[in-house]
């Protein structure tokens, strides 16, 4: 029964993985940054929906108000620091994102405190088999609107405009640029529906598990690790691979113990890439 | 060496051994300073010179803080006591014991990491550009969160390193460490100073430049890329051995497998310097610490903030560094010959 809980927790944890990952995705594919901040963007995503909590109204309206609010963080990150490493060496635009990364710690740290903190959304809980298994309401809830969210997301590239000036430029940035696509401008979308979406994941998590200010690298290292594994522009091989994670997690947390969570999660980074360079290399290949 | 060189580096070895004694009331800020080159210098190797960014340094940095201390303890005293006591005073290191200690713990601090890196080479550096600077970023906290879990080296509450004996004059805990310290500065220059000479350099520019075209010529790549990583982990161990002891409290992500502050310091060391560079990463790292410590003072409590900033502006401004800046600016004093027309065609032309 443990296994059976610990298999649904992960699910439901991975499919919010998994929209962190695709917004990962979206920004690796049409920009070639890699943005180790996109952790932190999760975690304030969260605090937005958890400030709401403290004023009083229900935290599920986060899940509305934070990727507004989000989608001009991104954008102000993007026309204040990005657009100046977009185009540079990929190693500058990681330190660069790292460096936003460790300034958005801090910030939160002043701001928010070094509490960890969630917002109670009083969902109640479903007892499966006998009550054996039991899974609070708010993280079917939040599976939910990922999957909602996503698939919005998804329809939006498919038929907008914008949507199809991102697949262009994504696909070959002079060309598009040649056609007309202000590719700034799409640069600028991408970095701010990536903000918005981790503001979507964030609220979701400040309701289902917790937050703190310190908290986001290791989702940067999940995402990053469900792009890799299953490719850019692989919806469902992210989601997947997103729910794959999660559940390796719950075992991990299971088996080893709280305190080699997140440990076993970098681990795993590691384990992944070196197989793939080894699977690889007997075809004299490298990564790309 | 010709003759200027000589002069300068006398002039820089009696400044450093003369140093303590003209600045008493810095002595630990000057050996911080000598361990913060000596990353800057070794991350240099593998990160300038072979193009190979790691974040993952702090790997051996961190290993080589645990190991020495750990050695230090366990060659005398239980382990696992004392690390349950938790710094209390039930063990005293007697001077020779401390000293005995510290050497087979700097030598153990240096070897491990050494055969770490050769061990993990292989696997890990197979792996190209942003994929490897991941991967051992991934390495790196990995290696932070596992130490916090395990029991016999404190776990989550920490490691305290021997306190230094009592001997001779008060101050004599600044003096050792900082002698020590400059001795693996002083070290740590020759060695890479005589790398750079050889044509071991020349192998790992190929790699940087490009790799395949590298292999093709017939160089080996991942025998040279190894070697140079281990160089890089056995300078990187002693380092963090003698930090151990310096700050005389481990802690598993706060100060031994530190990638939020160490493992970013010393890349941002190089950058500021100048990737690639002999002098560029001592350049860099000296102002970077005096910065540092200005930051620290002033913005007590926003340091981390003003490091993020930091962090932004100098890759977004200063990619090329110092050395790079003065390179463009006095080409001629880098041996580079400039055509004085076509130099002024190319004004004309901005």
């Amino acid at each position: 029964m443990i296994s059976v809980q610990a298999c649904l927790d992960g699910i439901l944890l991975g499919i919010l993985f998994a929209l962190i990952a695709y917004g990962m995705a979206l920004q690796w594919g049409v920009m070639n940054i890699i943005n180790i901040a996109q952790g932190d963007l999760v975690i304030l995503g969260g605090y937005i929906a958890y400030f709401m909590y403290l004023y009083g109204i229900h935290p599920a309206w986060g899940v509305i108000v934070s990727p507004i609010i989000m989608f001009f963080i991104g954008i102000a990150i993007y026309k204040l620091v990005i657009n100046k490493v977009v185009d540079r060496d990929l190693f500058i635009s990681i330190l660069a994102t790292f460096g936003i990364s460790i300034l958005f710690m801090q910030l939160m740290n002043f701001a928010f405190g070094a509490d960890v903190v969630l917002a109670n959304s009083d969902y109640g809980t479903t007892m499966l088999f006998n009550s054996n298994v039991v899974l609070p309401n708010s993280k079917i809830f939040s599976a939910f609107i990922s999957i909602l969210f996503a698939i919005c997301l998804v329809i939006y590239m498919k038929k907008s405009k914008l949507g199809r000036a991102i697949r262009a430029t994504a696909q070959n940035a002079r060309a598009a640029k040649i056609l007309g696509v202000d590719t700034e401008k799409v640069y600028a979308a991408t970095f701010g529906i990536n903000a918005a979406l981790c503001g979507v994941a964030g609220a979701l998590i400040s309701i289902t598990f917790t937050i703190h200010p310190y908290m986001g690298l290791p989702y940067t290292i999940r995402s990053f690790m469900i792009v890799i594994v299953a490719g850019l522009g692989n919806l469902p091989g992210v989601a997947m691979s997103g729910m794959g994670l999660g559940v390796f997690e719950e075992f991990a947390d299971y088996i080893l113990g709280t305190e080699f969570r997140i440990g076993s999660v970098f681990l795993l980074l590691v384990l992944i890439l070196v197989y793939r360079r080894f699977k690889l290399s007997r075809k004299r290949e490298y990564l790309k | 060496m010709n003759k200027n060189n000589l002069l300068l580096y006398s002039g820089i070895l009696i400044f450093g051994i003369a140093a303590p004694f003209l600045f008493p009331a810095f002595k630990v800020q000057l050996s911080i300073l000598c361990v913060l080159i000596v990353l800057a210098t070794t991350w240099n190797i593998q990160g300038g010179e072979m193009g190979y960014n790691s974040f993952g340094n702090i790997l051996f940095y961190g290993l080589g803080m645990y190991l020495c201390a750990s050695v230090q303890v366990g060659m005398f005293f239980p382990l696992a006591e004392w690390t349950e006591s938790g710094g209390e005073k039930t063990f005293v290191h007697t001077p020779a014991q401390f000293f005995q200690g510290m050497a087979v713990g700097l030598i153990v601090a240096a070897v491990v990491p050494t055969i770490v890196a050769g061990l993990i080479g292989y696997s890990i550096l197979g792996l190209r550009g942003h994929y490897f600077a991941i991967c051992t970023l991934g390495l790196g906290v990995a290696a932070g969160e596992i130490s916090g879990g395990i029991e016999i080296i404190g776990a989550g509450q920490g490691f305290t390193t021997p306190p230094f004996p009592d001997v001779g004059s008060l101050d004599s805990r600044g003096e050792f460490f900082y002698f020590l310290s400059f001795f693996v500065l002083v070290m740590t220059f020759i060695a890479v100073r005589v790398i750079y000479s050889t044509r071991f350099k020349l192998i790992l520019n190929a790699i940087r430049d490009n790799e395949d075209k590298a292999e093709a010529m017939g160089i080996e790549t991942m025998k040279y890329k190894i070697v140079g990583w281990m160089i890089s982990a056995f300078f990187c161990g002693l380092a963090g051995g003698i930090m151990g002891g310096l700050v005389g409290y481990i802690d598993s992500t706060d100060v031994a497998f530190d990638g939020r502050e160490m493992g970013v310091f010393m890349v941002l060391m190089a950058i500021l310097g100048g990737k690639g560079t002999l002098w560029g990463p001592i350049i860099g790292a000296t102002v970077f610490h005096i910065f540092k410590e200005g930051f620290w003072t002033f913005f007590l409590g926003w340091q981390y903030v003003a490091l993020g900033v930091l962090i932004v502006v100098i890759v977004i401004y200063f990619p090329e560094g110092i050395m790079g800046w003065l390179r463009e600016k006095y080409p001629e004093r880098f041996g580079e010959v400039v055509d004085e027309k076509d130099r002024k065609a190319q004004v004309e032309l901005k």
